[in-house]
């Protein structure tokens, strides 16, 4: 009887919960990899300026060809990140304004842009406004022809996954595989650029390099979970790995735990969790999610064994 | 009536109370909010401003949630705006917090509050939804910011605080100068860094939650950054450095208002930023302080005057030049013909030329103190930077050196 009920809740929750959650991981994880490098070169909030700026982005790309496919969408968003980071580096160096100003003032404007676009431009037919881009739709990407678990061998039903599973998985290889070709390189440019360029380290080019990874992770993950999960997983896993050791392969390894157990733990409680206080409704996975990374920040800041400056350890 | 004759009668006032009302409180936002993120631009803390911009959804989201618990219909604007100031206070503690007790960074300390809260609202927003009492529509407004519908009540709320806020960047405005420069001087005269940038903060908090309704959350840190960076291409003052950085938000937020108002279907908030953003572009191309175009022409002259000088030395050492642009310069000058030959006026130029370089070699190896040496660029003439005395004497060093070879 109980191999009954399991059976009969496996089918329910693969068909409902099992590709949100897959999907949810792997956007978190994709997102927090990179993190890692950007968190440790002091560029945590390039990943927030990149989501802005992948509103406007998809807003384009639709205005140009006039279809809402995944392709030219994606295209759009990767080049209206780099057009952002160009603008940046512009802004910086044109006006001698601080980089947070700088950056400030391109990402409101482009997202501001992109809101603009989309409300005058008559997108009412397309599924993009400004909640979906902040929120995603993670419990939209439900498998319809999933039947159980079963159903994860069957060629036919594997062909009716929500594409952006496959296609975050591609991403999530692509991210890992070149933090792991380069990571010697990464490393040390992150850690002191002037030894790695004297070394021949291409390091302008690595940061680039690390930019563009970053706006591929946001936009395949912004795509499938909105820009608030985006954001959040860029700094909030890696800032508490960051405070759970002092080496770095330790610290990325740390970072996709804690972007799992957030992704997890999130999409869990929003879906679920209402239901033990009674209330028939899901609040949002992808706000609960972030809320997740937020609740594990708090808890390595509280408690993470390396959580202080080196030299501070005196102080209580 | 078509949008621009609206769009002009509502720029000066013209349209109606209401909409008069909602141009003037942006036109003090934008005043306010300009000249707060001056200070917290020079403090170079601009971001910060986004978490605490962040940081109010979850205070409004829990504001409504009792003020409906209480049994009102949860819109009452002062109401949502002490929530959102709360809650945003708690995000810029947990920002300073963060930095203070841990070995993290503030950009990282931002992007995580930042998101966190964000994301904590946007459940409480969805909760909201579910909820059967209270008039819930209208508070994704908060995050693009709306004018349309604003109560006489709300318009005024906005435009008195925002006044206020002006009025307390306005006495605050020494200590802050000084902590924005230099923090270290600054603490020893007496002043307490960490309230005053706390302060500065509290600014852009106070700017944030009175903007919440008419630029949203998302949006407003753009009326906190972009003034003061387009102010900054206009002057190396502070004080007008603030003023015009308060000129640009106001005006920023009036146009930008009038604006929307004019074509209803518009968010307010992401129009006052474009046209802020106007402004800025404007500025960065312009200026003639630190323009664009000025930095062009600047270089672009000073580039003719160093091929001018290279192409007359070259001529007075009869050496061939090859450099196209110094060839196309020496002839619009008339000092060669079109073969290049030097003219009579070449030639006396050229000689002047090497005169002068002459006098600038024994002037910085015999005066190495002297203060025109010091700022020698190989390009002035040297009768601009010394008096007739100093090169008559140089002169006759020359002769010296000549007389003692001879």
């Amino acid at each position: 009887m109980i191999d009954d009920l399991i059976t009969a809740m496996g089918a329910e929750f693969v068909q409902l919960s099992l590709t949100p959650i897959v999907i949810g991981i792997l956007a978190a994880i994709a997102c927090a990899l990179p993190g890692n490098f950007l968190l440790l070169r002091r560029q945590a909030l390039i990943g927030d300026a990149i989501s802005h700026v992948v509103l406007p982005g998809i807003v384009a790309a639709f205005l140009i060809t006039g279809t809402i496919s995944a392709v030219p969408m994606m295209l759009g968003a990767g080049a209206a990140a780099i057009v952002a980071v160009g603008m940046i580096e512009i802004i910086k160096r044109l006006g001698r304004v601080e980089p947070g100003a700088a950056m400030g003032l391109v990402f409101t404007t482009l997202f501001a842009a992109g809101v603009l676009f989309l409300e005058i431009t008559d997108t009412s037919s397309v599924h993009i406004d400004v909640q979906h881009a902040l929120l995603g739709n993670l419990e939209s990407l439900i498998w319809f022809d999933a039947q159980g678990w079963g159903s994860l061998l069957d060629p036919v039903a594997l062909s009716t996954l929500p594409p952006q599973l496959p296609r975050l998985a591609i991403v999530l290889v692509g991210i890992g595989l070149f933090i792991l070709l380069f990571w010697k390189e990464l490393k040390i440019s992150t850690f002191d650029v002037s030894f790695a360029e004297a070394i021949g380290i291409r390091t302008k080019i690595l940061s680039f390099a690390l930019v563009v990874a970053t706006a591929i992770a946001a936009v395949a993950a912004f795509d499938a979970v909105g820009s608030i999960i985006v954001i959040a997983m860029f700094v909030c896993p890696p800032a508490s790995a960051r405070l759970m050791t002092n080496q770095l392969g330790r610290q990325v390894g740390w970072s996709v735990v804690f972007a799992t157990i957030s992704a997890i733990l999130g999409y869990v409680f929003a879906g679920y969790g209402p239901g033990w206080f009674g209330s028939p409704y899901a609040v949002s996975a992808a706000g609960m999610i972030a809320s997740i990374s937020g609740v594990i920040l708090i808890l390595t800041c509280l408690f993470g064994p390396q959580r202080k400056r080196t030299g501070q350890q005196a102080e209580a | 009536m078509s949008f621009l004759d609206y769009f002009i009668s509502a720029l000066f006032l013209q349209a109606g109370y209401n909409s008069a009302l909602v141009a003037v409180g942006a036109g003090l936002l934008g005043m306010s909010a300009g000249s707060a993120g001056a200070f917290i631009f020079l403090r170079k803390r601009a971001l910060v401003s986004d978490a605490i911009s962040h940081a109010t959804l979850p205070g409004v989201g829990l504001a409504f949630m009792i003020m409906v618990a209480f049994g009102s219909d949860g819109r009452w604007l002062p109401g949502l705006i002490i929530g959102s100031a709360v809650s945003s206070a708690i995000g810029l503690l947990m920002v300073e917090w963060i930095t203070r007790k841990t070995r993290l960074t503030e950009d990282a300390a931002i992007g995580a509050v930042l998101s966190v809260f964000f994301g904590f609202g946007i459940v409480l927003l969805t909760i909201i939804q579910t909820m059967s009492s209270g008039r819930q529509a209208g508070l994704e407004n908060f995050l693009l910011g709306s004018t349309a519908g604003m109560l006489i009540s709300e318009a005024t709320t906005i435009a008195v605080a925002g006044a206020l806020a002006a009025l307390f960047v306005f006495l605050l405005r020494r200590p802050m100068t000084l902590v924005a420069f230099d923090p270290e001087y600054a603490a020893t005269t007496g002043v307490n860094v960490r309230n005053i940038d706390l302060a500065m903060m509290g600014l852009a908090l106070i700017v944030t939650v009175i903007g919440l309704k008419i630029v949203g959350l998302i949006l407003i840190v753009a009326l906190l950054i972009i003034p003061p960076v387009t102010a900054r291409f206009w002057t190396n003052q502070v004080g007008s450095m603030i003023g015009i950085a308060a000129g640009v938000g106001g005006l920023s937020g009036y146009v930008g208002a009038v604006l929307s108002a004019a074509e209803a279907s518009l968010p307010t908030g992401p129009i006052i930023v474009l046209v802020a953003f106007g402004f800025f572009l404007i500025s960065a191309l312009f200026s003639p302080l630190r323009g664009g175009l000025a930095s062009a022409l600047r270089h672009q002259r000073f580039q003719r005057r160093v091929h001018r000088r290279q192409g007359l030395l070259s001529l007075s050492r009869r050496e061939p030049i090859y450099d196209g642009l110094t060839l196309r310069i020496l002839r619009r000058s008339g000092f060669i013909r079109r073969d290049g030959v030097a003219t009579a006026r070449g030639r006396v130029a050229a000689a002047k030329a090497a005169r002068d370089e002459a006098r600038w070699a024994v002037a910085r190896r015999m005066l190495p103190e002297d203060s025109a040496v010091e700022h020698y660029d190989g390009l002035t003439p040297i009768e601009r930077m010394m008096t007739p005395d100093q090169i008559a004497e140089i002169d006759r060093m020359i002769l010296d050196q000549q007389g003692g070879m001879a």
